[in-house]
């Protein structure tokens, strides 16, 4: 009841806002899609791991900013790309660093995998959490070392010229960009876990390992392509975000919890559940920051986004599409 | 069958050939050896308390050329250290005895430094409140209570955050909890940095944090009657430091004994009893949520007095102390010193808390003098806990210094709902979350 007297505030305030600044409030929308787009792949990465091995995996948000960074030295110093490259290298180098970035963040979480979390496997889920994070504060110090402190960032390589711009409201195609990425992607995704040999290994192990085990599933190696999956989800959502923003060796942590809290928010372990969430957290954020009337303003922006996890978490812990499990009460 | 025993007894025996090794050439050793258990466990608890009471004295003569470590922490890098230990012996009630992963400890720690700065400090110039403060003029504005006293109201507004917190998620299963923890923990210090305009309000001056803050000092009557310092902070150096450094080590030995005290009380030992089984301790008639929520408010509690006690030393709170990573530097101290094992995680707190603030910067010098090496070790700090925690999770899950109890569990393989390995088989009508007895686990799509 009181939930819903909430999400009422919630919806009048934003019909507030439309009718009040009807420009801004479609232009901040389309931010959000953007961003959500971004999270909502890194959220399909916690859920995928939990899915299989009911596990946090802490260091996501971490192998995330080191591909990320990893993705600044392709694209400059291997490939060379500059603001005065032409289209045709750009569109070349783009699409190989996507390539090769996903390669690289599978390969990192692959690692990190079969060096911690499988000589784990029948350790109390108590360790398998804490070494989830020492691994993520690895992960993070690699970033640290390698590309030290300062930000990272790629020149602008997708034009921000409008794709339509309708009475000032502005879409342009650094923000499509985003959007014409991560569709395919998710279908690639869907594709690949409904229909596959694999994808189906996959639900079989995530439903019941020992059962999975028996009908000939090699249970490590299904986990393993699931921690490569997530990981090359995550250097694909990296190489996105790198081309809105710019990226530190602790981008991962923050960005990871907040992707964390979009796959609480859609159901952990459901995967459209987790594109859901990652989307209605872009919105949140975007609208929360960009929003004129009665926004709390950016500086609230996380507390904001971790009270809406704990909230769920008290409330509703099997998320909004997700099922009635033991692992949500 | 056969095999087992023979290897039993083969590890006997070489059990007994190290013991003999180890001590059986010196005499000291054999002696010690016949001591009663108590007598030696007490022996080694006097000689520490007593040179640990005594280090003031001799710090300033200790040589600062050892190999690999330099030199041992100056007075007033041990006070903040300590403050650490005393951090890690609460965390180790709620983590080890208890059981529950909680990942956001340092909004405890925030929220006592908070109180302590609204009650002794000149952050609210709007009233003019003086309870029992020493060394502050009656004409100072703001809030200035006895710090003996805010140490006590730190510790029980913590307590009670602690329990505000608690209630509704203490029933989330462990890593929900350490999530939902994880997030108060980030939350605090957000708003703690956002509060310095609530609506035209200024509650914790922002990024600035609220400096000075009151030091402790017995005032005016006790100095005359006894030669007690009227206040810590208005003697000259090194005696603040030597006062901040013997109160805080009383406050962590008190600590220490009430924690002590609490893991073989009724309580502690339903805690134990949760960590170990708690669908078993709830049919034992152990009240799951109270247990579990006392545990979560004297956690808290020792978090907030600590807390409290470093602002107060430090003369300010400051919204930058309270990252993500104390939680998991304190958390690295439980795991290394032994889940639950009270010496273990003193030991271990006192180790890494020196580390981090003198140890690897140490460290580091050395090994860039003597090697040809060049790194900044400090700067690597939480990737080497991150690493610490890994490896002792994988060699030693049990600690440096394990708890008998807490080494059996991990052997034996009993598992509470929390402690669930990750592939266990589980009937499907077997509750696996604990109270509510909901049915194991489901196919989900």
């Amino acid at each position: 009841m009181l939930g819903l007297v909430f999400v009422g505030l919630i919806v009048a305030w934003l019909i507030v806002n439309a009718i009040k600044e009807p420009i801004d409030f479609f232009n901040v929308f389309l931010i959000g899609l953007t961003q959500g787009a971004v999270y909502a792949l890194v959220a399909l990465g916690y859920t995928l791991v939990y899915g299989i091995l009911q596990l946090i995996n802490f260091a996501h948000g971490d192998v995330f900013a080191l591909s990320g960074l990893f993705s600044t030295t392709i694209l400059l110093s291997v490939f060379g790309i500059t603001d005065a490259s032409t289209t045709g290298a750009i569109v070349l180098a783009l699409g190989a660093t996507f390539l090769i970035v996903a390669a690289f963040g599978a390969l990192v979480n692959c690692s990190i995998e079969f060096v911690a979390y499988r000589r784990l496997r029948n350790a109390p889920r108590l360790s398998v959490l804490i070494t989830a994070v020492g691994m993520s504060f690895i992960v993070q110090n690699i970033s640290l070392a390698i590309y030290d402190v300062n930000a990272h960032s790629i020149p602008p390589l997708v034009s921000s010229s409008s794709v339509f711009n309708i009475h000032g409201v502005h879409y342009s195609w650094d923000q499509f960009f985003v959007i014409l990425v991560t569709a395919p992607v998710l279908v690639l995704l869907s594709w690949l876990v409904k229909t596959t040999k694999q994808g189906k290994a996959m639900r079989a192990t995530s439903q019941d390992p020992e059962a999975a085990a028996i009908m000939g599933i090699d249970v490590n190696r299904t986990i393993s392509f699931t921690f490569a999956l997530a990981g090359g989800l995550a250097g694909v959502g990296a190489v996105l975000f790198l081309t809105e923003f710019n990226m530190r060796y602790d981008t991962g942590f923050t960005l990871g919890l907040i992707a964390f809290t979009a796959a609480v928010l859609g159901g952990i372990g459901n995967l459209p559940g987790a594109v859901l969430g990652g989307l209605v957290i872009g919105f949140v954020e975007s609208f929360n920051n960009g929003l004129g009337w009665h926004a709390p303003g950016s500086d609230w922006t996380q507390s904001i986004i971790f009270a809406l996890l704990i909230a769920i978490l008290v409330f509703r812990p099997e998320g909004l599409l997700g099922e009635r499990t033991p692992e949500g009460a | 069958m056969a095999t087992r025993s023979h290897r039993a007894r083969a590890s006997a025996r070489g059990y007994r050939e190290r013991f003999t090794k180890a001590s059986g050439r010196s005499r000291v050793g054999v002696w010690w050896r016949k001591l009663p258990p108590w007598v030696r466990g007490y022996s080694v608890l006097i000689t520490v308390v007593t040179l640990a009471v005594t280090y003031p004295f001799y710090v300033d003569n200790l040589p600062t050329n050892i190999p690999v470590i330099l030199s041992f922490p100056s007075l007033h890098d041990s006070v903040t250290i300590l403050v650490f230990v005393m951090m890690a012996v609460g965390l180790n009630v709620v983590v080890g005895y208890a059981g529950l992963l909680d990942l956001g400890y340092v909004a405890f720690y925030a929220i006592g430094a908070y109180t302590a700065g609204w009650l002794a400090s000149g952050q609210f110039q709007q009233v003019n409140v003086h309870v029992g403060s020493v060394g502050v003029g009656s004409a100072e504005r703001g809030i200035h209570v006895s710090v003996w006293m805010v140490l006590l109201i730190a510790g029980i507004v913590t307590a009670v955050g602690g329990i505000l917190i608690g209630l509704p998620t203490l029933r989330l299963r462990g890593d929900y909890l350490a999530i939902v923890t994880l997030g108060f923990g980030e939350i605090i210090p957000q708003f703690v940095r956002n509060a310095d305009n609530l609506h035209g309000f200024d509650l914790t001056h922002g990024t600035f944090g609220i400096s000075p803050i009151d030091a402790p000092g017995f005032g005016g009557s006790l100095h005359s009657a006894l030669g007690l310092p009227v206040r810590y902070d208005d003697s000259f150096p090194p005696t603040p430091d030597r006062l901040f450094y013997w109160t805080m080590l009383g406050l962590l030995l008190l600590t220490v004994f009430c924690s002590f005290r609490l893991r073989d009380s009724r309580l502690g030992r339903a805690w134990i009893a949760i960590r170990e089984d708690e669908t078993a301790a709830g049919a034992m008639g152990i009240p799951l949520m109270r247990t579990k929520t006392w545990s979560y408010a004297i956690g808290a509690f020792f978090g907030g007095i600590a807390g409290a006690y470093i602002a107060t030393f430090n003369s300010g709170a400051f919204p930058t102390q309270f990252d993500f990573n104390i939680s998991v530097f304190l958390l690295c101290m439980v795991i290394l010193g032994g889940m639950g094992s009270l010496w273990g995680v003193v030991v271990a707190g006192t180790i890494l808390a020196w580390l981090n603030f003198d140890g690897l910067g140490n460290i580091g010098g050395w090994l860039n003098q003597n090697t040809p090496l060049n790194i900044d070790v400090p700067k690597y700090s939480f990737g080497i806990y991150g690493l610490l925690i890994v490896l002792m999770m994988l060699f030693r899950p049990t600690g440096l210094i394990p708890e008998r109890r807490r080494k059996l569990e991990i052997e034996e393989g009993t598992h509470g709902p929390l402690d669930e390995s990750l592939y266990e088989m589980r009937s499907a009508n077997e509750p696996g979350a604990g109270e509510r007895g909901s049915p194991g686990r489901q196919p989900r799509g």
